[in-house]
């Protein structure tokens, strides 16, 4: 009973479903705290318009933190966080790419040269002259989240064990995150999946490319997302679950690398159709009647903020469906667009004021909620949200391993 | 895991269903591939404006009017149910604080100074109510391209009451704080919950007020904080202050919007937004579960009942293929009021009756789509609102009583176990 779509559309003729209703420019977390951001629908099918060909008619589409919920809410099917992202790289490509936003863009290569000094490196992005320092030479906000780098990485710490053979195999795509800053979620992953039966392959793998496409380097973008595709194709696994616990990164496999950087690949499309967010996979288990749930309770307040790259996955919040399995634990659903924090977006010296302005409305309802802890799928959200309220921030699986019996 | 309902839609139609199935307290998600059309209309509740004539009173107008139109949505619910949908709806949007009743239209301006007769307005639009006319100072932004006093005043003044009163307006242009080229609704609202912000409006418009007994602004009157920026304004103007309806983005249909939505949290119900509904599954004429894009995949999600709730031809409920057969998008299902093939669907004026005006699904008692042999389709599938056969809601001013009663009219059916 599948209605076949009456026409197939791209991302930039979509434009031609806009009716110029607005929903997007209500919705766009951006628009509705500064006057720098027309909205998305004035810099997107508006002035696309004006681009075939042609310069961008300004730059205010830098100002877009490509959050997604326009793309979300539009009842028309129009792709207009995509059409942005594409003119964001044209004009980057046109006006050249500060230093800052390289850097910014490479995660790993970040995570690469601060681990080996990363008593140093930790040091600095704690001291406030040096953070005066790099906001003046490099437009990295001085009171911009940032993490902090491990000495052992993930991909150490997996190398040195040896996950438990079983005839369930799942491969495990970690992200830049997990791998530098967080490897205690990838260790939480790990025994998660292992505890329900899976033998957890996780080859070596470097970045999505995912801030490297916000940041409008389209063309290392495609590169990094290539690469990473064919780096999950381990052989003899092609048929196995993939799965990520960084939604936006996630989100990059799924998409975001066909879709907005219109890469043409095999192993990415292949890589692309059974690519899973942690959560997503464990609610299809448990639909199936085969998730563990040997539960401990958890005696506490926890506020859920989905992520916007979590939302755009379409999945619906499969990590409050399995949360609410958890006895003891009082869930409150957190139910506003965007942190403000959007990847790299806050940590910018001209938007960490916009982005902690979209994010005060979550900021007021997680203070009014006084949980003890935030969950939240995504990295810089976590950073961003622990930041600005003082409320400790999890990824929603260390919920999960804590009724698990993990400590 | 199943769902005991899904709903198809986030409009006016399916908020309402889906409110009122998560209140009863079963477990409902509300599906919807962007956001509904609550945010673009002016947040008041028409239910009957037009029957062609105006309506004073939609409640007595009713029974004459779907005698007149056997085959209208209106006739598929009773006078008790559209009451208790009002009522219920009252109840739900307490915070906006509703007022008006099924038996007396208020009028209402709009944007273009025109009279808008509908039956329930929010708090901030109480004053405009011109039905016994009105003595009113319409005071617009410096910059603000959204909203032009003059036209609104100089239509209304000229507008008829009916020999019931008349209306004199003056419009004045006021500063207000901001960027005059940026000024934007969504922004405007928003700084106008600062006190400051407001104080600076009240005063300005306070040195502008003649003779005038109210003072119409438009309608960006905070967003979250609406009741609190209205009655300071009140406050520091001196006299009524109401809201009058800009193009969209509106804030008053996003308030009612946010409030709908914390309504469905509260109740334990959910909305997914984003999510376009491909197809359905079905097996012994019950629908199992509904197929849903994902960022890479479709998933069929499963639920006992579920509610049609997608909108007609504006909102994809409909699908026109060129040159083919009008269906419904997701089920396939049968549309009444479709021109036969070869006849033009179109007519040459925008204003003239359209031959697509009607087009919708024919549905019996409990609100089941009919298939093509005139039964049911679905035990389990209900519809209500736009996608329903039989209205003009533009030319009858309809659109949000039918959605509303039908909407609650299929959470009753639901409840009542007739699926």
């Amino acid at each position: 009973m599948r209605a076949a779509p009456l026409v197939e559309f791209d991302v930039r003729s979509s434009l031609d479903h806009c009716i110029k209703c607005t929903i997007c420019e209500s919705a766009c977390p951006v628009a509705t705290v500064t006057e720098l951001f027309p909205g998305p629908k004035t810099v997107g099918p508006q002035a696309e318009r004006f681009r075939a060909g042609a310069h961008s008619p300004d730059t205010s589409v830098d100002y877009c933190s490509g959050c997604g919920v326009c793309s979300r809410v539009c009842p028309q099917g129009v792709r207009i966080a995509e059409i942005n992202s594409r003119a964001r790289a044209q004009l980057k490509a046109e006006r050249g790419i500060p230093l800052r936003d390289q850097m910014l863009a490479r995660p790993g290569v970040l995570g690469r040269l601060g681990r080996p000094v990363a008593p140093l490196f930790n040091w600095a992005i704690g001291n406030s002259a040096m953070r005066l320092l790099a906001e003046r030479t490099v437009a990295i906000h001085h009171l911009a989240p940032s993490p902090r780098v491990v000495t052992r990485t993930f991909s150490y710490w997996m190398g040195r064990r040896h996950s438990p053979e079983a005839r369930r195999k799942v491969i495990y795509f970690h992200g830049c995150s997990t791998q530098y800053f967080e490897p205690e979620v990838g260790k939480q992953v790990v025994a998660i999946l292992e505890h329900n039966g899976f033998q957890v392959i996780a080859p070596k793998q470097d970045c999505c490319g995912l801030p490297l496409q916000s940041n409008g380097i389209y063309p290392a973008a495609r590169q990094y997302v290539t690469r990473l595709a064919r780096q999950l194709s381990v052989p003899g696994t092609e048929q196995l679950p993939v799965i990520a616990s960084s939604t936006s990164c996630g989100l990059m496999l799924k998409r975001e690398g066909l879709e907005i950087l219109g890469v043409d690949d095999e192993h990415l499309r292949d890589v692309s159709r059974r690519t899973y967010d942690i959560f997503e996979f464990l609610l299809e288990l448990h639909q199936r009647g085969e998730l563990r749930t040997d539960f401990q309770p958890v005696p506490l307040t926890i506020a859920y903020h989905a992520p916007c790259q979590q939302q755009n996955q379409e999945i619906g919040k499969p990590a409050l469906d399995i949360l609410a399995l958890v006895p003891g634990l009082r869930l409150v659903e957190l139910d506003r667009y965007c942190c403000g924090i959007a990847g790299t977006y806050g940590t910018k010296r001209e938007k960490y004021e916009i982005a902690m302005r979209v994010g005060e409305p979550l900021f007021a309802d997680i203070q009014d909620a006084s949980p003890d802890l935030v969950a939240c799928d995504s990295e810089t959200c976590r950073w961003q949200i622990a930041k600005a309220t003082g409320v400790t921030s999890v990824h929603p699986l260390e919920v999960l391993y804590r009724a698990y019996g993990g400590s | 895991m199943s769902h005991d309902v899904i709903v198809i839609g986030a409009g006016m139609a399916g908020m309402a269903a889906g409110v009122r199935l998560a209140q009863a307290g079963l477990d409902v998600l509300v599906l919807a591939s962007g956001q509904g059309g609550i945010p673009l209309a002016p947040g008041v509740i028409d239910v009957l404006g037009y029957a062609p004539q105006r309506v004073g009173n939609p409640i007595a107008e009713m029974g004459g009017f779907v005698d007149l139109h056997p085959d209208h949505p209106y006739a598929k619910v009773s006078l008790a149910d559209l009451a208790a949908a009002v009522d219920w709806f009252k109840e739900v949007t307490a915070p906006l604080a509703y007022s008006g009743s099924l038996q007396a239209n208020q009028l209402m301006p709009t944007a273009l100074g025109a009279l808008r007769p509908t039956a329930l307005v929010p708090e901030t639009m109480r004053a405009g109510n011109l039905a016994a006319g009105g003595d009113l100072l319409i005071v617009g932004f410096t910059g603000y391209r959204d909203f032009y006093p003059s036209l609104v005043a100089e239509n209304l003044a000229a507008a008829s009451l009916d020999g019931a009163g008349s209306i004199q307006a003056r419009a004045v242009e006021v500063g207000i704080a901001g960027d005059p080229r940026a000024l934007r609704p969504q922004l405007l609202a928003r700084s106008l919950e600062v006190q400051a912000v407001r104080a600076s409006l009240g005063r300005a418009i306070r040195a502008e007020l003649a003779h005038e007994r109210a003072v119409g602004v438009p309608a960006v009157l905070g967003l979250e904080h609406s009741h609190e920026v209205w009655s300071d304004l009140e406050d520091l103007v001196g006299l009524p202050v109401f809201e009058i309806p800009t193009l969209p983005p509106s804030q008053p249909g996003l308030r009612l919007m946010a409030v709908l939505t914390r309504a469905l949290r509260r109740s334990g119900g959910r909305l997914q937004m984003g999510t376009t509904v491909a197809g359905a599954t079905a097996s012994n004429g019950r629908v199992e579960a509904v197929v849903v894009d994902q960022a890479s995949r479709q998933m069929a999600l499963e639920a006992g009942h579920f509610v049609l709730a997608s909108g007609g031809i504006g909102t994809g409920g409909v699908a026109i293929p060129p040159g083919g057969q009008l269906r419904e998008s997701i089920f396939g299902l049968p549309l009444a009021g479709a021109p036969p093939d070869g006849q033009p669907r179109y007519a040459d004026h925008y204003f003239s009756p359209q031959p697509l005006d009607r087009v919708g699904l024919m549905v019996d008692a409990h609100l089941r789509p009919l298939g093509p042999g005139g039964a049911p389709a679905y035990s389990n599938l209900h519809a209500a609102g736009a996608a329903l056969f039989g209205a003009t809601p533009w030319r009858e001013k309809s659109g949000d009583g039918i959605s509303l009663a039908t909407g609650f009219r299929a959470a009753a059916v639901i409840l009542e176990g007739a699926g």
